[in-house]
């Protein structure tokens, strides 16, 4: 259970990237976090973990106030958060084994980590998240030979991999294609529901968002416009997130899309192909 | 603006305007002005009979110096070790001090921009502006003549020049890996060890291999100063006027450096 | 999901068992047979600790006043013939680069100006400096010659490369309009590499002046005789002077020309 009170970020150049925001995501449920570029989306789900200091406000994880805690506190508490990244974020020149375990960092002393000697439960973790976003056959390749979606795949068992309480995504599709975004999308959705994990997700596609997560929270200018159920995003509710257009068609594709995906069914483990 | 309606309306088209070309021939005037002031200064004490004797000169100590002493080649191949060992010692230990001084002077990884870097940055710039030669003739004085002094001169000169080129790779480093593998809850030494370092490791060998190539060249000459290797060789030959010598000791370094380079070269291809 | 435990090692560097060991061993080898040759002399090293402690002392307090005349002679003699070697070494140093292009350059020209490229840039600078001050006598006059000849081979040789880089879109566009081979060279290929060359005779500008320390050692004049002079009577106050006289000019050299380059390109 992820609370976020009254959270602000001001920038030291004096932009307002983050409004006085509460929210509270019980585990298991996976919310989009939707907005025009800008709206402070990635400053916020940076300030949960600290990757950007908050400047006023707590943010509770499981009743532990992540806001106050000191550097080898956020250290240990980071473990319990994944984090998945718009350009996946990973070593280029290091495998995709050594990715993946690199979310195991957290557990594991320096000298150990450096010489690569992991413990066995570690690998074996390793090996399980792998194996469910596909990637088997790829262990001991370079992350820099993969493809943009494998790549992602990689992101998502680094973050996997740390057995978190919390996702934190940002943007995950946005250099993908529409199929493999998808794909991911799902992938992502499908990982919380089995294992209870709440997630995050700030995504620029509104019709991508309104497909896969339960719950939608609209931003704008660092403040929330929006929270409610996917279909609870009406022509007016996007216009306050984003201003006057015309959104009929949006909506609309959205959800024929929806019913296109039913038709053909792509099971969820030819992903791997991708 | 370079083009102008004259009177009669047509367009003139000039490169630059008036001010602009006034002020380049300015420029240019005060190069040639500084040159001929430079030259005078330079040549007031040169002694012109011996310029004009210089190619009778050299034709002179061209013909003492071939054919080479090649029977001396028995004698050089201890200093050419030592010149060899002096390279290579000196950039491990350049390398190995380079290392954290390039890691304090990048400004996304000093601990602080306002106290440590440019302290860093000035170690950077000492050993960067004095040559190794110079860093041997002060050695020299204090360890004694010696590959010693030879190895710690390398070090001392390369030690700038590493740093210098690795902390420019490392504040070109992708900041996104570096995030990913903070955001795990990974120790600062361990950001460092996964999320920094594979990103510059290209850069570091290249620059490495690349010194070293240099190092070769350098460590010819540091026996000039009494710092060893095959410029000890050079020095006593030039002393004593042993020409044939000195043309074998020129042909061993020639081919040294040659050899240098090609291994540098197959090496940095191999790396990238 | 899998139950059994698998094993994981990271791939190593050298695939070939036999070969990653005998690599290591050799490295090993070499490393501690070349640290074997190097003679410890811990006598003479003990004497030095004293001249070392000078030394340090000399960069604490600088001595700059007992011998400014020779340190002025000599600081004078390596700026001119910075500045003489440099200019000399940039005018001469566009034909030969030009002659060791291959895409604008005749074959024997382009053989000549490449052997004379390979022969300045393998040398030392301190190697040429002996034998011109053996032919042309000690001095300033035989450093320049030596700081010329290797600016030469070292701005040729990029210049040639540059050219040779060049987009040949736009040579073959100004060849179509009729122009002549200067015509071209001036249309065509200056406009092109002209900018980098004067980025890199700035650079030049440095390296020769670090390099007219250097000379003065073997007796070609500059603020390098002085030195060698100060280190030969153990004055290292007057040393240290010499050495931050150094660092200080070669900064503010660098820093002039960043200047100047940020401005052209």
């Amino acid at each position: 259970m992820l609370v976020i009170d009254n959270l602000t970020k001001r920038y030291s150049t004096g932009d307002l990237a983050v409004d006085n925001v509460s929210l509270s995501v019980p585990a298991g449920q996976v919310v989009g976090l939707i907005g025009p570029s800008g709206a402070g989306k990635s400053s916020l789900i940076r300030c949960v973990n600290r990757l950007v200091e908050p400047s006023e406000g707590a943010i509770k994880l499981n009743g532990l106030d992540l806001s106050k805690l000191s550097r080898g506190a956020l250290g240990k508490a980071r473990r319990r958060m994944g984090m998945i990244f718009q350009e996946y974020a990973l070593v280029d020149r290091l495998t995709v084994m050594e990715n993946v375990l690199s979310g195991r960092l957290g557990y594991v002393g320096f000298w150990r980590s450096y010489l690569r000697r992991f413990p066995q439960a570690d690998i074996d973790r390793a090996f399980v998240v792998l194996e469910r976003v596909g990637l088997l056959d790829h262990i001991d390749k370079r992350a820099d030979a993969l493809s943009g979606g494998q790549r992602q795949r990689v992101g998502i068992a680094r973050a996997l991999v740390q057995e978190p309480d919390l996702l934190l995504v940002d943007e995950p599709t946005a250099s993908l294609d529409p199929k493999t975004s998808r794909q991911i999308m799902r992938l992502i959705v499908e990982i919380c529901a089995e294992r209870g994990l709440a997630a995050i997700v700030n995504i620029h596609d509104v019709a991508l968002a309104q497909m896969f997560v339960q719950r939608i929270v609209g931003l704008r200018k660092g403040a929330i416009v929006f929270d409610g159920p996917p279909d609870g995003l009406t022509p007016e509710a996007l216009t306050e997130i984003y201003g006057a257009e015309d959104w009929a068609s949006t909506i609309s594709k959205a959800q024929e899309e929806d019913a296109d995906e039913a038709e053909t069914g792509l099971p969820g483990n030819t992903l791997a192909s991708a | 603006m370079p083009v102008s309606l004259s009177r009669d309306g047509d367009r003139h088209w000039k490169r630059r305007t008036s001010r602009a070309e006034w002020l380049r021939f300015a420029g240019w005037l005060a190069l040639v002005m500084l040159f001929i002031f430079t030259w005078r200064v330079m040549t007031q004490d040169t002694i012109w009979a011996f310029v004009l004797d210089a190619p009778r000169q050299a034709a002179d100590i061209g013909s003492r110096m071939w054919p080479p002493r090649w029977s001396y080649m028995s004698a050089l191949w201890k200093p050419l070790w030592d010149t060899i060992n002096m390279a290579t010692l000196g950039t491990l230990l350049a390398v190995i001090l380079a290392v954290p001084v390039a890691f304090l002077t990048a400004r996304n990884t000093t601990p602080s921009v306002v106290f440590v870097r440019p302290v860093a940055l000035l170690v950077i710039v000492s050993s960067r502006s004095i040559n190794a030669l110079i860093w041997a003739l002060l050695l020299v004085t204090i360890l004694g003549p010696g590959v010693l002094a030879g190895v710690i001169a390398i070090a001392l000169r390369s030690v700038g020049f590493i740093a210098k080129l690795l902390y420019e790779a490392i504040e070109e480093i992708n900041i996104e890996p570096v995030e990913a593998i903070r955001a795990t809850g990974a120790s600062a030494p361990q950001v460092l060890a996964w999320g920094i370092w594979p990103q510059i490791t290209p850069a570091f060998a290249g620059i490495s291999v690349f010194r070293w190539d240099i190092n070769i060249r350098e460590a010819t000459v540091l026996g000039l100063v009494g710092a060893g290797g095959i410029g000890v060789n050079l020095e006593s030959s030039m002393n004593t006027l042993a020409w044939p010598q000195v043309t074998l000791i020129l042909i061993v370094i020639l081919a040294t450096v040659i050899v240098s380079e090609w291994v540098s070269a197959k090496i940095r291809h191999a790396l990238l | 999901m899998s139950s059994i435990s698998r094993r994981w090692t990271p791939p190593p560097l050298i695939a070939n068992r036999a070969l990653r060991y005998g690599v290591y061993a050799g490295l090993c080898l070499y490393l501690l047979v070349a640290f074997s040759t190097i003679e410890f002399n811990w006598t003479r090293m003990s004497e030095g600790a004293a001249r070392a402690g000078n030394l340090f002392a000399g960069f604490l307090r600088p001595d700059f006043t007992s011998r400014w005349d020779d340190i002025e002679a000599g600081l004078l003699e390596s700026l001119t013939m910075t500045v003489t070697s440099t200019i000399v070494g940039i005018i001469l140093s566009i034909p030969f680069g030009i002659g060791a292009a291959r895409n604008i350059a005749p074959v024997p020209v382009y053989a000549f100006c490449r052997a004379f490229i390979a022969v300045a840039r393998s040398l030392q600078e301190v190697i040429i400096a002996i034998f011109l001050v053996v032919l042309f006598g000690f001095g300033p006059f035989a450093g320049f010659l030596t700081l010329a000849f290797a600016t030469i081979g070292f701005l040729a040789k990029l210049l040639a490369e540059d050219i040779e880089d060049c987009d040949p879109a736009p040579l073959e566009a100004i060849r179509a309009t009729g122009a002549g081979w200067w015509q071209v060279l001036a249309y065509a290929i200056l406009p092109q590499v002209a900018p980098r060359l004067i980025g890199l005779s700035l650079y030049r500008v440095d390296i020769n002046f670090r390099e007219s320390a250097v000379v003065g050692i073997v007796g070609a004049g500059g603020i390098g005789a002085t030195l060698n002079t100060a280190m030969d009577r153990y004055e290292f106050d007057s040393a240290a002077a010499i050495l931050l006289i150094i660092i200080g000019i070669v900064l503010a050299c660098e820093y002039a020309s960043g200047f100047i380059r940020a401005k052209v390109q």
